[in-house]
């Protein structure tokens, strides 16, 4: 497998800028010529497919939701970040790539970084233009705030509702082009896989979630944009129905997967209540700008926390890291969460969540400005806990988020599948081994706004493609393989329902492969998950037929998925033997508990090949290389 | 807990629905409804029964996918609330609930409880939006905004296009959806050169999907779950009219 990175050549603030100048363009009179597939329709996706469509290729774009607006991307809530340096405080390209480098625990490959922070200041201006509502000071100019992982205040917002409103401009944009005819878009339609012709990727293979009619739509490339995996540990802050299979299908056509244990932690997520709890709900880490985190001091103090005086509290991340306090990445505060719940100090009761406190900003700012940043935010914590955070403190616990490890992409967020390109959180490339709050909105719409609407046309201009229709019997064998699959779901009439399975996989990742790893852990969890998955392809109950909406037949599906990749997400955790970012293995750590990286045997993205059902998968490697910010160990103290 | 629950069953769109009977056990206070209705497809599983199919992703109350009417009320009993953000602690012991599918002649139903709002889809792709391709935008501090008409554009730009509006509305009208996104891009400098035509594509597409007459019932705002206000009604009839006496002028 070839695992060439593409970065071209030349100073790192030259290199974007020369590759625009050097990739070949497709004539203006022939993108017309060309249908893209775009799926997904969140942040990515929907840009994407509107800036192509508005460049002149046909696209057909995909979601499963009843309407492109109600992708994941909605519920972000923070911020995103971008190098306007508004505030004047500093900021700059340089200082928004370094802290990305850092902030990723030099895991992530720097040309990309640096393009990312160089496109950030465009998206705001794109975004602003489309009419997105962003916070505002009282002179008309836009306000910023501050995030986890950063001295600056480089965090543009709209209220807490900050990836509903650039999701809607995006969505917006699309629907221009829905209208205008450039853009097919397909509601509640599934891939299921991709079709690969002459190995390049020229089309997918989809259900109608209505009819469950399985159907292949081809084109001249494929941009896949289906979001993150985290659903894979069952309780996560994704929507329900986020899911992996798209790209997992893609990994077993041939598309390399990179650092599938790179998964990240949210520090302040509403604790779990109870067993039939069914997702995790995320308070924004904005939070943490104004809040203060805190436990007793004493275990098992059953005061209320009113009634708990200051100098017996514990501030632990003021104590630990006093130039960043509250503001550590959220790696390092979920772990020290953690720890202290694991000592017996943690509150609530469960004993699983610590304080979050604002009497300190309420009485500082008064309740009024503070309602004006956060209300929606107290609003929706006291909803699920009968609990008013202006009153008494919020209970606060880590839960899993995000996932940095996606699809391998090169410099082009082309995968190892030639004409198969990865945007957003469905690819690896921008964050290494930990995401800095408010930058997942920023890469996601620099990928689609600006990034694949150049590369893929580069793709396009120099490749020779064959005509390919529908029909093509090859269409029809991957059609074949997606009807049997169904129809095996449907038939193996067990016990047991695919949430069932789904919450005991999630189970196992979360205590093994989650906030701390380590070797006999994972050792353990890649003998449970065989036998999980073993009992799933024998007692699956999916009740009803694949001829109508049948939601379990969904769940079933993306089930099956989580079950290889929960494997490959251990594997990988396993043979990196270091820690790194949210990687955080036992075995090493600085006498402080901190994330030790080794740097002499682990500097490179692990890309794993499919191998074939039953074998071992084929890791490759690409190493990284830090010629602009040096290799350092991170310190937020 | 332990509730009585009717819902609307129905296969497909063709099919003949009816309100079926299921008992909802061991429900707990913290659960949201939601997760009361897994609890109870789980038990129709366990039977070998088809589960309720109804609509949900985010559980957040922000994608707007949830969609359902309990008790004859859009999103249920309390105020600014998506069913999926409701909490059984706000039911009791023994309560029997009616589960029903948004109804409008523009949301036809699909099966069960999920219905199809492809028509709110098909009245942005008629004009809301601000006509710019990417990569042709000035710095974004180029035009001051005053922050009351930012943040009242924002007001109306939290619509999460779940439908409970329409759903509740006596006459099946969309004016509160439509109105809410009109608002939020004629209350901005940016979405000032296409005012007019945005309001009155917006307004013809609403009557062709099948809409009902807005009559200031103002049902619509009492089940927001984002509370957005009818004021924007008001607001998008005024637009709607200068910009069609303007039109019959030219
Ligand atoms: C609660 C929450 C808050 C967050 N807050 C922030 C924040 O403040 N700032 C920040 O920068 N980031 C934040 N994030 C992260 C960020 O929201 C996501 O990483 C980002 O929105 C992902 O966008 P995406 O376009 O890659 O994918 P998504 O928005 O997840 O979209 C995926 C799309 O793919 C489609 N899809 C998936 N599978 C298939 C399939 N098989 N077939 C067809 N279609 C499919 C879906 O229908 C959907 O349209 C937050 C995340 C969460 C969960
Ligand atoms: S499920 Fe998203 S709003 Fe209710």
């Amino acid at each position: 497998m070839d695992l060439n990175s593409q970065v071209p050549s030349g100073p790192i603030e030259k290199k974007w800028d020369q590759h625009r100048f050097e990739m070949k363009l497709v004539n203006p009179s022939n993108k017309r010529k060309h249908t893209i597939l775009v799926v997904g329709s969140g942040l990515a996706g929907a840009s994407a497919a509107a800036s192509l469509a508005e460049l002149g290729y046909n696209v057909k774009c995909f979601c499963y939701q009843d309407s492109p607006r109600r992708a994941h991307s909605i519920a972000a809530q923070g911020g995103i970040n971008a190098a306007k340096n508004y505030p004047n405080d500093g900021d700059s390209i340089s200082r928004l790539f370094y802290d990305t480098v850092k902030g990723g625990d030099f895991r992530s490959r720097e040309a990309n970084v640096y393009r990312l922070a160089q496109i950030s200041v465009n998206i705001i201006d794109q975004c602003v233009a489309q009419g997105v509502p962003f916070a505002r000071e009282y002179g008309g100019l836009l306000d910023n705030r501050s995030f986890g992982g950063a001295q600056v205040s480089r965090t543009f917002y709209a209220r807490g509702q900050t990836g509903q409103q650039l999701l809607l401009g995006a969505y917006q944009a699309l629907e221009r082009q829905i209208h205008l005819r450039k853009v097919q878009m397909f509601p509640r339609t599934e891939m299921l896989d991709l079709i690969v012709i002459d190995g390049k990727a020229r089309g997918i293979t989809a259900r109608n979630l209505v009819t469950g009619t399985i159907e292949s739509f081809v084109g001249d490339a494929v941009v896949l944009a289906t979001g993150g995996y985290g659903n894979v540990f069952y309780l996560s802050t994704n929507a329900k129905n986020s899911n992996a299979t798209a790209i997992w299908r893609a990994y077993k056509r041939g598309a390399a997967f990179a650092n599938p244990c790179y998964t990240q932690i949210h520090p302040t997520c509403i604790p779990v209540s109870g067993h039939y709890q069914s997702k995790l709900t995320l308070m924004s880490e904005s939070l943490r700008n104004d809040g203060r985190i805190w436990v007793p001091l004493k275990k098992g103090d059953p005061r209320p926390p009113n009634e708990i005086p200051r100098q017996e509290r514990d501030y632990f991340l003021e104590r630990k890291y006093p130039s960043f306090g509250n503001l550590v990445p959220r790696d390092v505060a979920s772990r020290n969460a953690k720890q202290i719940c694991d000592e017996g100090r943690g509150v609530g009761p469960t004993g699983q969540s610590v304080y979050l406190d604002f009497a300190e900003a309420l009485e500082r700012l008064g309740e009024e400005t503070i309602r004006e940043k956060y209300g929606n935010l107290f609003e929706m914590y006291e909803r699920i806990t009968a609990e008013n955070p202006y009153k008494v403190p919020m209970r606060i616990y880590p839960a899993i988020h995000y996932t940095m490890g996606g699809l391998w992409v090169d410099y082009n967020l082309m995968s190892t599948i030639p004409g198969l390109f990865v945007a957003g959180e469905a690819n690896f490339s921008d964050h290494g081994a930990n995401r800095l709050g408010a930058s997942a909105l920023m890469q996601g719409l620099a990928d689609g706004y600006f990034i694949i609407p150049y590369t893929l046309g580069n793709y396009l201009a120099s490749t020779k493609l064959e005509k390919v229709t529908a029909e093509d019997p090859r269409c029809k064998q991957t059609e074949d393989g997606v009807s049997a699959l169904t129809h095996q779901l449907l038939s193996i009439n067990g016990q047991r329902p695919a949430d069932s399975f789904h919450q005991e996989l999630g189970k196992v990742l979360w205590e093994d492969c989650g906030m701390a790893r380590s070797e006999a852990g994972l050792k353990r969890a890649l003998r449970k998950i065989p036998e999980i998955r073993e009992e799933f392809w024998k007692d699956l109950r999916v009740i009803g037929a694949n001829e109508e909406l049948n939601q379990e037949l969904e769940k079933a599906g993306r089930v099956a998925d989580y079950m290889d990749l929960a494997e490959l997400i251990c594997r990988d955790a396993l043979e990196r033997a270091e820690s790194c970012g949210c990687h955080f293995r036992e075995e090493f750590q600085t006498p402080e508990g901190e994330a030790k990286r080794n740097d002499s045997d682990f500097c490179y993205v692990a890309a794993w090949e499919f191998k074939g059902r039953g074998q071992p998968p084929a890791l490759h490697k690409e190493a990284l290389h830090f010629e602009n910010v040096h290799l350092t160990q991170r310190s937020y103290k | 807990m332990n509730l009585t629950l009717f819902v609307w069953r129905q296969e497909d769109a063709n099919a003949q629905g009816r309100m079926e009977k299921y008992e909802a056990q061991a429900i707990t206070p913290d659960m949201s409804f939601l997760e009361m209705l897994d609890v109870v497809n789980l038990g129709l599983i366990a039977q070998g029964r088809a589960p309720i199919a109804f609509e949900h992703d985010c559980r957040e109350g922000i994608c707007g996918s949830c969609s359902m009417m309990i008790n004859g009320v859009a999103h249920g009993p309390r105020p600014a609330t998506a069913t999926c953000q409701l909490h059984m602690r706000h039911f009791k012991d023994g309560d029997t609930l009616h589960i029903e599918p948004w109804r409008s002649k523009a949301f036809p139903v699909i099966k069960d409880l999920v219905v199809d709002r492809g028509s709110f889809d098909r009245i942005i792709q008629a004009g809301g939006y601000v006509s710019v391709n990417t990569g042709n935008a000035p710095d974004a501090n180029a035009i001051p905004v005053p922050k009351v008409d930012s943040e009242l554009a924002m007001d109306a730009a939290a619509c999460i296009g779940c439908g409970a509006c329409v759903a509740a509305c006596p006459n099946g009208s969309a004016a509160l959806f439509t109105s809410a996104k009109i608002s939020h891009l004629g209350l901005l400098p940016q979405g000032g050169p296409e005012r007019e035509i945005r309001v009155l594509r917006m307004v013809e597409a609403m009557d062709e999907e099948g809409f009902g007459n807005c009559t200031m019932h103002r049902e619509c705002e009492a089940v927001c779950p984002k509370q957005i206000s009818t004021n924007f009604i008001a607001r998008m009839n005024r637009e709607f009219l200068r910009a069609s006496l303007k039109h019959a002028k030219t």
